[in-house]
């Protein structure tokens, strides 16, 4: 679960902190420029017409015209600098040696893959990343099925994920935290419910979540948990789902291997505990409507057995 | 010796199950046996099946989700995209194991000889109907109202609610 609200006004990152600067400097000129205009139309309501035979000539109402439209002028051109200025400092490309992710959204989950030249490094997850602290990262951004928006507020802006076509963008970390993001373009029946998590983390916790990623799943240890994997295996989860070292394979559904080392479920719908798990597995539509997973009628045993083995993907 | 005899006795009436003559198994007023049929051919007079419809028959979304599974489920590796290659085409009027839709769900609950796999225990019964309609569609056997429009990506078939209705043809295999 997060550790911070998620908002760009709480930003952790190099771009989000400028996204929040200029933030802050619209916000306090536009307050300025308010303030000024409800103040002036309060002077002339409160001054009426009045019959003061000593009018101000046309002359100098012509004068404080000119020199509001100059300020208007001047104010929305250093909103522009300012605002062309975080982009460009926002848009720049990475530095040197940044980490790769992949990510592809669907509906209604997100896809993640690490992205190492060597391809036995590179591993897949789902739904929650962990990305280490000031060091850039590159992120691919594509869409499975329909236009999806990576969104992170207190690390980033939005940019879209759109089938067919592959968007970058890039983002440095300062404070370690658990952040939320959330699909920011709306997908469809369970757009509310396309979220992810980021736990920024120092390079060395980083390194080694990365290590323990790349392991297949453990194989099972006791009767209950062998059951789970045949169920898995035999029945219709390995249609769907991925869970390496074993023979399920899929890569329609959000990848498993790591599943217990995540927080939530269902792309940040639910806790993930193993009486929300349960009560996903048997009915998904239920929490979810309109979800890809289908009610999967499994027997309470075999239910069970499946729960004793997703505990042990740590 | 008596005991002997009793025990050979009661091995000869543990034996008898095998001389029963069950006349009448089924209670008066069972049903005949009426399973899915896979072939139209019958002794005498050809008989109706009783006509069972896809629940997604004439259901936009449930057909959209056929069309999606049926590529993410790898129904295309062997079928294309409806014309055939290592398996049968589907979006000709030709129909090695019936057209009807309770035909159809058992083609791919229970697999057929020759290559069919079978997809029973693996694919939900909600998804196969939903498989069911897309495979209809594909030969015009849905309204048109309800068939898919269009692809999300390049393709050189005609739009499911274009493909005029075909008349199925119980062919066989061959």
């Amino acid at each position: 679960m997060p550790s911070r609200i998620q908002s760009a006004l709480d930003s952790a990152g190099v771009q989000a902190s400028r996204i929040e600067w200029l933030w802050w400097l619209m916000f306090w000129v536009c307050t300025a420029v308010f303030v000024a205009v409800v103040v002036a139309l309060g002077m002339a309501v409160w001054r009426g017409r009045s019959a003061d035979p000593e009018r101000p000539s046309e002359a100098t109402l012509m004068r404080g015209v000119a020199m509001a439209t100059a300020a208007t002028i001047v104010i929305l051109i250093g909103l522009l600098v300012a605002s062309v200025a975080t982009g460009r400092a926002i848009g720049s490309p990475p530095q040197a040696d940044p980490l790769t992710v992949q990510i592809t959204g669907y509906q209604w989950w997100w896809s993640v893959e690490y992205v190492y030249p060597q391809p036995n490094l590179r591993f897949t997850t789902a739904n929650e990343l962990h990305l280490p602290v000031g060091r850039p990262i590159l992120f691919k951004l594509r869409g499975a099925d329909v236009i999806h928006s990576f969104w992170v507020p207190n690390l980033h802006g939005k940019t879209d994920l759109i089938p067919g076509r592959e968007n970058t963008t890039w983002l440095q970390i300062d404070k370690p935290g658990i952040y939320r993001g959330q699909c920011a373009e709306f997908c469809g029946a369970q757009h509310a419910h396309m979220a992810l998590v980021v736990v920024a983390e120092s390079s060395d916790d980083f390194e080694r979540w990365v290590v323990a990623q790349r392991e297949p799943a453990p194989a099972p240890t006791t009767p209950a948990q062998s059951r789970g994997l045949n169920v898995i295996e035999r029945g219709p989860c390995a249609l769907c789902h991925t869970i390496r070292g074993t023979t399920a394979g899929a890569r329609t559904a959000p990848d498993l291997t790591h599943f217990a080392s995540r927080s939530t479920i269902a792309a940040g719908t639910l806790p993930n505990t193993p009486g929300y798990l349960a009560g996903w597995i048997s009915d998904p539509q239920h929490v979810k409507p309109g979800s890809r997973m289908p009610p999967t009628g499994l027997s309470g045993e075999d239910l069970q057995a499946v729960l004793a083995y997703m505990e042990t993907l740590k | 010796m008596r005991i002997a005899g009793a025990v050979l006795l009661s091995m000869f009436v543990s034996g008898c199950e095998r001389e029963a003559r069950r006349y009448q198994e089924l209670p008066v007023g069972a049903t005949r046996a009426e399973g899915v049929r896979q072939t139209m051919l019958q002794p005498g007079e050809p008989q109706e099946m009783p006509r069972v419809l896809s629940p997604y028959q004439e259901n936009a979304w449930g057909m959209a989700e056929g069309k999606r599974l049926f590529t993410v489920f790898n129904c295309v590796g062997c079928h294309a995209n409806g014309g055939g290659g290592i398996g049968p085409a589907l979006s000709d009027d030709k129909w090695i194991y019936g057209a009807a839709p309770q035909q159809i769900y058992s083609t791919i609950v229970e697999g057929r000889a020759n290559g069919m796999p079978s997809f029973g225990g693996r694919v939900p019964d909600q998804q196969v109907w939903q498989l069911v309609a897309y495979i209809q569609s594909l030969s015009g056997l849905v309204p048109k109202d309800a068939a898919p429009s269009r692809n999300d990506d390049m393709s050189v078939n005609k739009p499911e609610l274009r493909v005029e209705r075909l008349t199925p043809k119980q062919t066989g295999h061959r």
